[in-house]
Order: C-alpha cells, then structure tokens, then sequence
C-alpha cells in the first residue's frame, strides 16, 4: 500500500491532450498481466489510477498513457524526465488472452479506451500463430486524437486493423461514424471468438449489442470497467459497481458476470 | 453477374433475409452490378433517386459541402452496407453527395422498378419498408452516438477529486 519511488525516463505528447510516460520501476522490473493499472501519485497532488499500456514483455519500463482531465493528471503531465513519483500496483484483473487462444479475437478500442487494450494487443501480436483472426476496430474523436498512431501501421501487417473517427478531417480517407458500425463487416467467426472492448461506457453498451447481434454469447465478451478508484484493494468502495470492486474484481470483467448492471441508470 | 447469381447474391444478404423467392427475383431482375473507382460521385445533393445500392467492397463517404469549407464527411459505409432510401421517400430526391473513396463494388437496384411494384403489390412495399426502416434507425442511432462526442467529452480516466 505504500508507493514505490519510480524515475520518469520518457515523456511523450501522443495528441494535443494525452502523454505518454515511461517508468523505470523501483526494483528494476515489474511483471504485470495486460490490461491491469497502477496508481500513479503525484507528490504533494493525489493519486490516480492509470492503465499500464506499455508491452508486458519488457517488464524493464513501464509506459502509462495518461490523459489531461483534472488536478492529479494535470500535475503528472508536468513531469519530465529525471522526475520522480509514487507507484503502487499493479492492481486488478487481466485481459483472458489463455483463454482467447486458438481462437479468434475482437479488440473493439474507443478514445483513450486502446491504451488498456495496447498490453494485450502486443501479447497476442507477439505469439500471433495461437490465435486466428485478429481484428482492432478503433474509435476515436477525429484523426489528430488517434493514439499511437504509427504503431497501427505496424500492426495492420498481422492482424486487420479498422479505424473510424467521429468527426472527418480534410486529408482523412478513413472511416467515418461510430466504431460499433464496422463490427458487422468485421471477420471473424462468432462460434470461436473472444471479444475485448474498452472506451467510454456507453460505447461499450453499443458495442456489446452489436457483438451480441453478430453471435457472440455474453460468455464470449470481456469489458473494462472505469470508476474512480482510490484504495486500489477493495476497502474504501469508491469503486463499487454492484457487488463488485472495479479495482479488485475489474476492471476486466467478463460481461455475463456484470450484465445485470450494466445497463442501469443508477449505476 | 446475370440475374440468377444477383438472385443468390441477394438471398445471401441479411438485408432480404426471409423474403419470399419471388420478390427477390424480380428485385433481382432490377439489379445490375456497377463499380465505382476512387473519387467517383456516386449521388449528388437536389439529383432524383432513382436507385439505391448494396456495397459488396470498397468504401463510399457520404458528405455534405459546407459553404466556404468544402465537403465534409458524415459518415462512410462498406462491405455488406445498403446505401440509399430516398428512392422510397418522396420527393425521390438526393440529400446528401456521396462519393468513392476506393474502388467500390456494388449492386445497383432500380429505384422506379421498385417503387412501381411496391405500388402494385403493398406486401413487397410493406416488408421493404419494415427493411429500410431498420437501416434508418440504426444510422439515426449512430448519428446520435457521433452527436455525443463521446471521446471529448467523457474521459475515460475520471476527473480527479
């Protein structure tokens, strides 16, 4: 519970309100599972919970993508290298990448929603020949908010990779409207899938009833979950959806299990 | 493609999935195949109606010119998309301009064919109908979801206390 002393050791400004900061962990590495966070603490500000969206297979650094919206990651995005902050973690459940083996998978990112999704994305990418189709649809505001955008290019080489923006731009010869509309071209065969889905909680509900509507069981869907997390273990409930701890028994939820909540108002 | 691969063409599509055999014949016999290349139009703002498409490939914007800004893309539709329902809707006129942005394949079905049967027989009217207003809920509903701004306006990280 008491946060470690980490080294900033890069800062990247991935668009015009979202960075990137490479860590060095306190004890020289730090072994984590895909699509689980740390908190972040900044000396003197408060603490935040932020997703670890760096490869897991080099547990050496660790990269958060971080995205301007109050005090704590306003006073974050003012570190530079050579600067020091607290970390505690890694907290939280994992993406089922075993689970997801030899079959296909759907990654369906919205906004800032990929850089959760990134971890796992480098996990399956990496032992490519366990699974089968692999496919990315990606969300975003406009093309100048899309993240890690040369990395995409990249990965479109070993997995079908579809992005859409909800507001054009002159040069942009992409897609246009939101994400869920390009899961019905989407390939991959529903039977044996596996679906990870991340992004504004609304974009989600869509996301799942468009997965459902193309054959997916509840069963076969995993959301991460967003609340504003403080302890991190489960005690002080900030997080509390349900019966459920977000920081504990989430963020990675396999749908079926908090589908009951899902779509109420009150939570 | 002849009338009679149109034909499974159609039946395969989830768009006609359920109609009677005879009416997809004879919305097949009111097909042909069409390819647009990249920038070509395909429909333009004020023009008649007359036909709407099924997309087989490629991918087609749909747009809107804003005076002194150019065109500005509403959205893009592909593979498997049905494009096209003001040839059902009175006045039969185009709202919008679209265009090609990469080599498109499509199916082109006769708008007035249709109509005119659709008069003669309200069954056929009725199912296509009940088909296209599905298309126009869920594109209204996905406009809606683009109005939200959902990646402006709600961070995924919430705002710090």
């Amino acid at each position: 519970m008491v946060p470690e002393s980490w080294e900033v050791i890069d800062r990247n400004a991935d668009t015009h309100d979202t960075f990137s900061l490479r860590l060095r962990p306190a004890e020289g590495r730090l072994d984590f599972q895909p699509g689980q966070f740390n908190m972040l603490y900044c000396f003197g500000m408060g603490e935040s919970a932020i997703s670890i969206s760096s490869n897991p297979a080099d547990p050496q650094t660790v990269t958060h993508t971080i995205r301007r919206v109050g005090t704590v990651t306003n006073a974050l995005a003012q570190l530079q290298p050579g600067d020091t902050l607290g970390v505690r973690g890694p907290f939280g459940t994992a993406w089922p990448l075993a689970e997801a083996a030899g079959k296909d998978v759907v990654f369906v990112a919205g906004g800032i929603g990929l850089a959760p999704l990134r971890p796992a994305i480098c996990s399956v990418l990496r032992d490519r020949e366990r699974y089968g189709r692999v496919v990315l649809l990606l969300g975003a505001r406009t093309p100048a908010d899309l993240l890690f955008a040369d990395e995409l290019e990249n990965w479109r080489t070993n997995m079908e990779v579809v992005v859409t923006v909800d507001r054009s731009a002159p040069d942009w010869d992409g897609h246009v409207g939101v994400v869920t509309n390009r899961i019905p071209a989407a390939k991959f065969d529903p039977k044996r899938t596996l679906a990870m889905t991340c992004g504004p909680e609304i974009m989600m509900r869509y996301t799942v009833a468009e997965l459902r509507h193309a054959g997916l069981a509840d069963e076969q869907i995993h959301v991460s979950m967003e609340r504003n997390m403080k302890c991190a273990v489960g005690f002080c409930g900030h997080c509390q959806y349900g019966p459920e701890f977000i920081c504990k028994d989430g963020p990675v939820f396999r749908y079926d299990r908090i589908e009951p909540w899902f779509n109420l108002k009150e939570f | 493609m002849e009338t009679h691969q149109l034909d499974h063409f159609l039946k395969d599509h989830p768009f006609f999935d359920g109609l009677q055999p005879e009416d997809l014949a004879f919305i097949a016999s009111c097909g042909k195949n069409v390819v647009f290349h990249p920038n070509d139009v395909v429909c333009q703002t004020g023009k008649p109606a007359d036909q709407f498409y099924i997309l087989r490939d490629g991918h087609v914007a749909i747009e809107m010119v804003l005076p002194g800004q150019g065109p500005l893309t509403l959205q893009t539709l592909g593979e498997g998309d049905v494009f096209g329902w003001s040839w059902l809707i009175p006045p039969h006129i185009w709202k919008f301009d679209a265009h090609a942005i990469l080599q498109t394949r499509a199916v082109a079905l006769d708008g007035r064919c249709l109509r005119e049967k659709c008069e003669e027989e309200p069954r056929l009217g009725f199912e296509l109908m009940k088909r296209f207003s599905q298309v126009m809920t869920q594109r209204l509903a996905a406009a809606r979801l683009q109005l939200l701004d959902l990646y402006g306006n709600e961070p995924r990280e919430k705002p710090d206390e």
